[in-house]
């Protein structure tokens, strides 16, 4: 990337330096420039961002307890201690780490997809040139994005307390609706429920990964959760919506017209040539998605902190609590470390699902077709 | 089967009135039957969504203006009965929200002028100084972006805590300062400037900043407004920052203070109106900045980055 950067560039250098000006060139200092326009961001970044991650790293290793410096020599070097406590240590807090990746794990596995279909939905209808009022349609769908979590979570609560706005919509319908955020059950759990179904089967309740029964891990979102999650679509459709309005606009016209002159209908267009062509929109918006939900913090400190029955902790949240509010510093870093490389670890699992794969032979020869006498044509 | 119909009629819609807007708009009256009904379900279906959209904003504002009893009892509607504004005068007359909104603004205005001017600043220099190292600055900005703001949690407590600027402005302003993608979106609007404009400055004998300052950065006013709005809407709606360098009510910003109100009286239930009255105010800035700057928000993929 280097090379490629800078090859023009010196070129550019010799340019003026040709033209025959004074002595130094009227390039001269530059480099003392480019460091010192670049500093603040450096200095910065560096200090707020570097040492930062490299100071909790330490920590996560430490039995610090948050009196004095973390770096003074009282504060000793414990290994693995803490990643053990949390992962293998059989006691609470194994169990509170293990029910905060179920929680965001449900909520990944639900938010991540819905908010995607959604905005793309959005995104097709706003975009038909013909729509009346498109401006308008698309500033309602925009404008959750653009509140804050906390002002938004506290309309929430609002929304989904027990005599809410939310429930009485549902009483129209018959529906009597629970207290939403005082409800810890598992969604899944109460489907099965409805079924008579109150436990699971001794294999799943017997055996257990990280301090919970794989029936609980299958307990689905708790109601709670589930506004929450409700939230995250409403708030993040609209960004992503416009990504992929901004995808949806930089497809040529043509393409989609040649589908249609060979007959192709609206839903085969659009999983066979609209879908594809926005890709690099669809990347982004998973990855953001993902990173974003693996994340959730504000509306958790904001609305339920962590309850009813712990069915909210997320792991952000459980990092922040185990280290400001239980003086558990080295457990806290721990997590925020062991939530960084689960956040990685999905970001390079999509771009490798999302890879653009060669393109099979069959294919290949399809595209041909269509391409050589254009070249052709192009060439007389 | 019900499928296939509507996509059919699409079609047709699409071939039919892409050549309209240059001659007849008004033929629209004869769409065919079937292509009308389509439509009729498309604006349904928006409308409907749009609804689902505005809805809890409007019962927002309208339940900031109710009583307690009323917005217990009638959550949904959006006339207050009675009209009351006791809790806007309860939160600008005896409580602190007066003092959370000026530490937001504080901490906005400084953030906001921060970022914008330093992140134009690396953006020129990456973008049009020739220096060692560049490049290597260049990698290391896109591994920062990577590094997701909650694991800095407690890492960046601990860097403000050592520094001494815990619990003070310079520690809740300083780290937010900077930001890389700001950085990103200042490299890629200078690369798109032809270079031929600032060599006629040089040759008048402009020194590097002076060609930065009066002939690039007046350029750039589209791609710095955009930089405005992504930080003003990022550090006034900014909580856990705030959370991990502050703890002194005198410090409390907006997001702070509200959050505290929510959880504190989460357990009563009620008092819904002085929260939804917080929460819309808070709204209120971001509103008014969306609502001026709506079209280069919503053209965001054209206006900056190309024009």
């Amino acid at each position: 990337m280097t090379a490629l950067a800078t090859a023009p560039d010196a070129a550019r250098q010799g340019g003026p330096r040709r033209a025959g000006s004074s002595g130094k060139g009227i390039r001269r200092g530059e480099a003392a420039a480019g460091w010192l326009f670049t500093l603040p961001v450096l200095v910065i970044l560096g200090v707020f961002l570097l040492v930062p991650v490299l100071m909790a790293l330490w920590v996560s290793f430490s039995d610090w307890t948050g009196r004095g410096s973390p770096l003074s020599p009282s504060v000793g070097f414990v290994g693995l201690d803490n990643y053990a406590e949390i992962t293998t240590g059989g006691g609470l807090a194994e169990r509170d780490f293990g029910t905060a990746l179920r929680n965001n794990a449900w909520y990944v596995l639900l938010v991540v997809p819905l908010q995607t279909a959604l905005s793309l939905f959005l995104a097709l209808l706003v975009n038909r040139a013909v729509l009346r009022g498109r401006g308008f349609f698309r500033t309602a769908f925009y404008f959750p994005s653009v509140t804050s979590s906390v002002a938004i979570t506290v309309l929430w609560l609002f929304l989904f307390s027990a005599s809410g706005a939310v429930n009485e919509v549902l009483s129209w319908v018959g529906i009597n609706g629970p207290n939403w955020f005082n409800e810890p059950s598992g969604v899944l759990h109460n489907i099965l429920g409805a079924f008579g179904v109150t436990s699971g089967p001794a294999a799943l309740t017997g055996n257990s990964f990280l301090g919970l029964s794989w029936w609980d891990w299958l307990a689905g979102p708790s109601v709670a959760m589930s506004a929450f999650m409700l939230m995250a679509v409403f708030t993040t459709s609209g960004t992503f919506m416009l990504l992929f309005l901004a995808g949806l606009q930089n497809i040529g016209g043509d393409v989609e017209e040649a589908a249609m002159m060979d007959g192709a209908n609206a839903w085969q267009r659009f999983w066979r040539v609209t879908l594809p062509q926005l890709k690099p929109a669809l990347f982004t918006v998973l990855t953001l998605g993902l990173i974003g939900c693996w994340q959730v913090f504000d509306q958790i400190y904001t609305g339920t902190q962590g309850g009813p029955g712990k069915t909210t902790v997320t792991p952000a949240y459980l990092s922040y609590e185990s280290a400001f509010l239980s003086q558990e510093w080295g457990r806290g870093a721990a997590i925020a470390f062991v939530l960084f490389v689960i956040i990685v670890f999905f970001t390079i699992l999509q771009r490798w699902v999302l890879r653009d794969r060669p393109v099979s032979r069959r294919r290949a020869r399809q595209y041909e077709v269509h391409s050589t006498p254009r070249r052709k044509e192009a060439a007389r | 089967m019900s499928g296939t119909t509507p996509a059919q009629t699409t079609v047709l819609v699409e071939q039919k009135e892409r050549p309209r807007p240059a001659r007849a708009p008004k033929r629209r009256v004869h769409l065919p039957r079937k292509v009308l009904a389509w439509q009729l379900v498309l604006y349904a279906v928006l409308i409907l969504l749009a609804l689902v959209y505005i809805t809890p904003f409007l019962v927002q504002v309208a339940t900031g203006f109710k009583t307690n009893a009323d917005a217990t009892a009638d959550p949904l509607s959006l006339i207050p009965n009675p009209f009351t504004v006791a809790a806007y005068e309860r939160l600008f007359g005896s409580s602190d929200f007066p003092v959370w909104f000026m530490n937001s603004a504080i901490v906005t205005i400084f953030v906001t002028a921060g970022r914008v001017f330093f992140a134009s600043l690396a953006g020129y220099a990456l973008a049009r100084l020739t220096f060692r190292g560049r490049g290597l600055i260049f990698a290391a900005l896109i591994a920062v972006m990577a590094v997701p703001t909650v694991v800095l949690l407690i890492p960046k407590f601990l860097v403000i805590n050592q520094l001494g600027i815990y619990d003070s402005y310079a520690g809740m302003i300083l780290p937010l300062l900077v930001d890389a993608a700001g950085v990103f979106i200042m490299k890629n609007f200078f690369d798109s400037i032809p270079p031929s404009v600032e060599e006629q400055a040089r040759i008048d004998g402009a020194g590097t900043f002076r060609v930065f300052w009066s002939v690039v950065l007046p350029m750039a006013r589209p791609a710095l407004i955009t930089i405005v709005i992504l930080s003003f809407q990022g550090s006034w709606n900014e909580l856990s920052h705030f959370i991990v360098s502050t703890q002194s009510p005198a410090l409390t910003t907006l997001t702070k203070g509200v959050a505290s109100l929510a959880s504190g009286q989460l357990s009563q239930g009620n008092e819904y109106p002085i929260k939804l009255a917080a929460a819309a105010i808070m709204t209120i800035p971001v509103a008014v900045m969306f609502f001026i700057f709506q079209r280069r928000i919503m053209n965001s993929s054209e206006g900056a980055v190309k024009e």
